[in-house]
């Protein structure tokens, strides 16, 4: 068991995948025993070099710095194109335009809080519609299940900001200070000017890495060129200088020092996502049943030319120099491990280096590691109940999500009727409701509304400060992308008086469309006499 | 004192505060020093808040802070930024005739939004909320009218009340006729006042005799015809609109007793800009009369 002291001590968050039972109690070993029964027949024992990690570690460990060496490969270069498409995308999406005509504003995503509207391309929400919001958090959501069944925690691995972020500071880091090596050294060697300067412009980038990060976001809520010139004026909003402090902060505190931490302390997902995942996933795996028993390169040379057993591991741990939360992923799978697949570009480079077959760590699953060792072939499934049904959730919640916006109206009305008094008893023994309706305009153009209620015979409606036309048509007139409220009367003026009760139905024209919007109300009249 | 504390707990060595329940001890883990940092920060800016705002309290008061800070006297600040931000429009309030504010869209709707609040600190607990009104107190909804329902008449009401005090006052009363009218008199007067608005008569009742009694007592405010008198405040009693109500109880109280409902004068309690506000806002009511 030599080989296995070289390796560093795992941290104490790896999980326990056995452990040796001394100094059990009699309930511990009944537990135990009972665990050992429960289970299934068919899971393997893992193997005995997985069975070294230390529970007994303090409640609270300090943090190791970590190094991670550069490194160039196929996994590498998806997460360089994913770094630089959403990086890419948050940062230049704002000064995207989209003419929207001269009432409203040209940026192509922009959440506007003064005037309650949210603007993404084509598509305009108002506050009301803001159940959108709900369908993309079902979407982002069961996507991120589908993501998980798929190949595990590759969010995790590529696309969270704080992965992405991380990644770029990691690289400023190295441009600065070198790498793993050099770094390491300079950092454990005394202060000189040089190791000050070098430290100074990482820093230094960082922040403005950080805060061209913060104004970026502010910019999503603004006419973005408008605010960039008052940004640079100093004229802008003090919001917008808070914000852009506070991210400023957040992305230099989270992606500069606390990093892996974030990962591993804070967040809720490697925990959400390891209840996710099954035995199906394809996971970033140490095909151990390739590279046990691991020996140095020279040991197991000698050994295979004996004819005696030696895995293709040389224990080089370059696939823990490289890994970005400082994790041995032959330990299987852990907490700490994001899946982001470096590790096998470094493994490939040094299987490629010795003449050995690629793929000692792959995205591959446990069934497949106890398959090969009993010689059966390998399996992937990846359609399969979990995924088609993460998949069928996706295409229905997207499906009616482009479905309601394609049509929905752009054209609305809501009344609310009087609450006192409920009804009002004219001179002439007719009967009086009085409704306050607020009209809806979706469309950038202003547009002329006519009015009519039907339910109730003999009616006519009286609108409060609102004039009719020249020709006495009785319009109303809505300003683009605006609402309008006004105050109506509808009054019976039939010669019996109305029921106690009756449902009418308000029927808002658009007379150049002839687009409508209904809405249900009532009309009250006096209770009937006992 | 400390050394006895110092005792090391044999299986985690960390020392122990010293405490022994019953052969359990307590091992003194220092608090994390995020959690420690937190704290002296938080000591910090309490201090900062001592220094800012109102803080200890004195025999007579408080330590001020600062920035002398009260709740009151925020209060007094946000209104005078509001009456600020106000105040164009309720100058433009101010001097526009009502005519001038009704044909105005902005105006109106200005004068609508004031003319809600003011109304509901200060009409409602007799109209009520929507101005409906109750059994002797107007609803000021419908098209009836006891002193006028053009715009002028009802801001002149407003500004100076019903039967008030003061010299421009709505007044007219309907004075009782107990000791005046005899039983069946008084039961016949009302029964033909119902019967102005088509309401049944009693059994028995002679509408002649009411006709005559009417005549004689009633037309000189009511008209001879009972269409009432905006001068003096006398109802109509043609219509279908009630003050008090139309069954015959009510009208013959009415009659005996007298009515003589007061409204208070508003002119002086509200400003001239809220009184306008008031008058467009009832006329918008719906019952208002061009």
């Amino acid at each position: 068991m030599s080989q296995i002291n070289a390796a560093p001590p795992a941290p104490a968050y790896v999980f326990r995948c056995f452990e040796s039972g001394k100094d059990m109690t009699q309930i511990e070993e009944l537990v135990r025993d009972a665990e050992v029964k429960a289970k299934p027949q068919s899971a393997a024992p893992k193997p005995a070099f997985m069975e070294e990690v230390d529970d007994d570690g303090p409640l609270y460990a300090a943090r190791r710095a970590i190094y991670p060496q550069s490194v160039r490969g196929f996994f590498r270069n998806i997460k360089w194109a994913m770094l630089g498409i959403t990086l890419g995308i948050y940062y230049l999406l704002p000064f995207v335009r989209w003419d929207r005509g001269p009432d409203a504003p040209s940026q192509a995503v922009l959440i506007d809080f003064p005037s309650r509207r949210f603007y993404f391309f084509f598509i305009e929400l108002w506050p009301q519609e803001v159940y959108y919001l709900t369908g993309l958090l079902i979407l982002a959501a069961i996507g991120l299940f589908l993501m998980n069944a798929v190949a595990g925690r590759i969010w995790c691995g590529y696309l969270c900001p704080q992965t992405v972020w991380t990644d770029l500071f990691y690289a400023i880091e190295r441009f600065f200070e070198g790498d793993r090596r050099e770094h390491m050294k300079s950092d454990a060697a005394p202060w000189t000017a040089r190791k000050v300067a070098a430290k100074a412009g990482k820093h230094f980038t960082w922040l403005m890495v950080a805060w061209w990060t913060g104004g970026a976001w502010v910019l999503y809520f603004a006419d973005a060129p408008t605010l960039v010139k008052d940004l640079a004026t100093g004229n802008a909003p003090f919001t917008a200088y808070l914000w852009i402090g506070i991210l400023t902060l957040t992305t230099y505190t989270f992606a500069g020092h606390m990093r892996e931490q974030v990962c591993l302390y804070m967040c809720p997902w490697p925990r959400i996502q390891a209840a996710l995942t099954d035995e199906y996933a394809l996971n970033v795996t140490y095909r151990y049943d390739r590279g046990e028993p691991r020996y140095s390169v020279k040991k197991s040379e000698q050994l295979r030319a004996a004819g005696q057993p030696a895995g293709d591991c040389v224990d080089c741990l370059q696939c823990v120099h490289v890994c970005p939360t400082g994790i041995d992923i032959r330990a299987g799978s852990q907490l700490g491990c994001i899946q982001c697949g470096i590790c096998i570009d470094a493994c490939d480079r040094v299987m490629e280096k010795l003449g050995r077959p690629t793929g000692l760590i792959a995205y591959d699953t446990d069934l497949n590691i106890q398959a090969r060792r009993e010689g059966k072939p390998m399996s992937f499934h990846l359609i399969r109940w979990r995924t088609s049904l993460y998949a069928a959730i996706i295409a229905i919640a997207g499906g009616i999500m482009i479905y309601t916006l394609a049509t929905r109206d752009s054209e609305g009305i809501s009344v609310i009727h009087d609450r006192n008094p409920m009804y009002v008893q004219l001179s002439d023994g007719s009967v009086r409701n009085a409704y306050t309706i607020r009209i809806v305009n979706k469309q950038l153009k202003s547009r002329e509304f006519i009015l009519s209620v039907d339910g109730i015979p003999s009616t006519l409606i009286d609108y409060v400060g609102l004039p009719p036309r020249a020709d006495g048509r009785q319009l109303i007139t809505v300003g683009p992308d605006q609402t309008k409220e006004v105050r109506v009367m509808a009054t019976d003026y039939s010669p019996t008086p109305p029921a106690p009760s009756t449902t009418v139905l308000f029927t808002l024209t658009d007379i150049d469309s002839g687009a409508t919007a209904q809405m249900r109300d009532h009309f009250f009249g006096p209770a009937s006499k006992k | 004192m400390a050394d006895e504390h110092k005792e090391i707990d044999a299986v985690t060595g960390t020392a122990t505060t010293g405490h022994d329940w019953d052969g359990i001890r307590e091992l003194n883990t220092p608090l994390p020093r995020w959690w420690l940092w937190t704290f002296y920060i938080t000591i910090v800016w309490a201090i900062g808040y001592w220094v800012v705002y109102p803080a200890w309290p004195l025999i007579t008061g408080s330590t001020e802070g600062i920035t002398a800070w009260h709740a009151r006297s925020a209060v007094v600040d946000d209104l005078a930024e509001l009456k600020v931000q106000r105040g164009p429009l309720m100058d433009k309030l101010a001097e526009a005739s009502l005519p001038e504010i009704a044909g105005s869209p902005q105006l109106l709707d200005f004068a609508r939004a004031q003319g809600r609040v003011a109304f509901a600190d200060n009409c409602a607990p007799c109209h009520g909320a929507g101005g409906g009104g109750a059994k002797g107190y107007a609803n000021l909804n419908d098209d009836d009218w006891l002193w006028g329902g053009k715009i002028g008449d009802i801001e002149q009401t407003i500004r100076f009340g019903v039967r008030s005090a003061h010299d421009k006052t709505r007044a007219g009363n309907m004075p009782p006729f107990t000791g005046v009218l005899k039983a069946n008199e008084v039961s016949a007067v009302a029964d033909f006042a119902r019967s102005l608005s088509g309401l049944p008569a009693e059994k028995g009742v002679d509408l002649d005799l009411g006709k005559k009694l009417f005549a004689e007592n009633c037309a000189a405010c009511h008209g001879d015809a009972g269409k009432g008198n905006r001068e003096l405040g006398a109802p109509n009693l043609t219509d279908k609109i009630w003050l008090y109500a139309s069954d015959k109880a009510t009208i013959e109280q009415g009659i005996l007793q007298g009515r003589g409902a007061v409204m208070p004068v508003w002119e002086g309690r509200l400003s001239e800009p809220v009184i306008k506000a008031l008058a467009v806002y009832v006329y918008t009511f719906g019952g208002g009369e061009k």
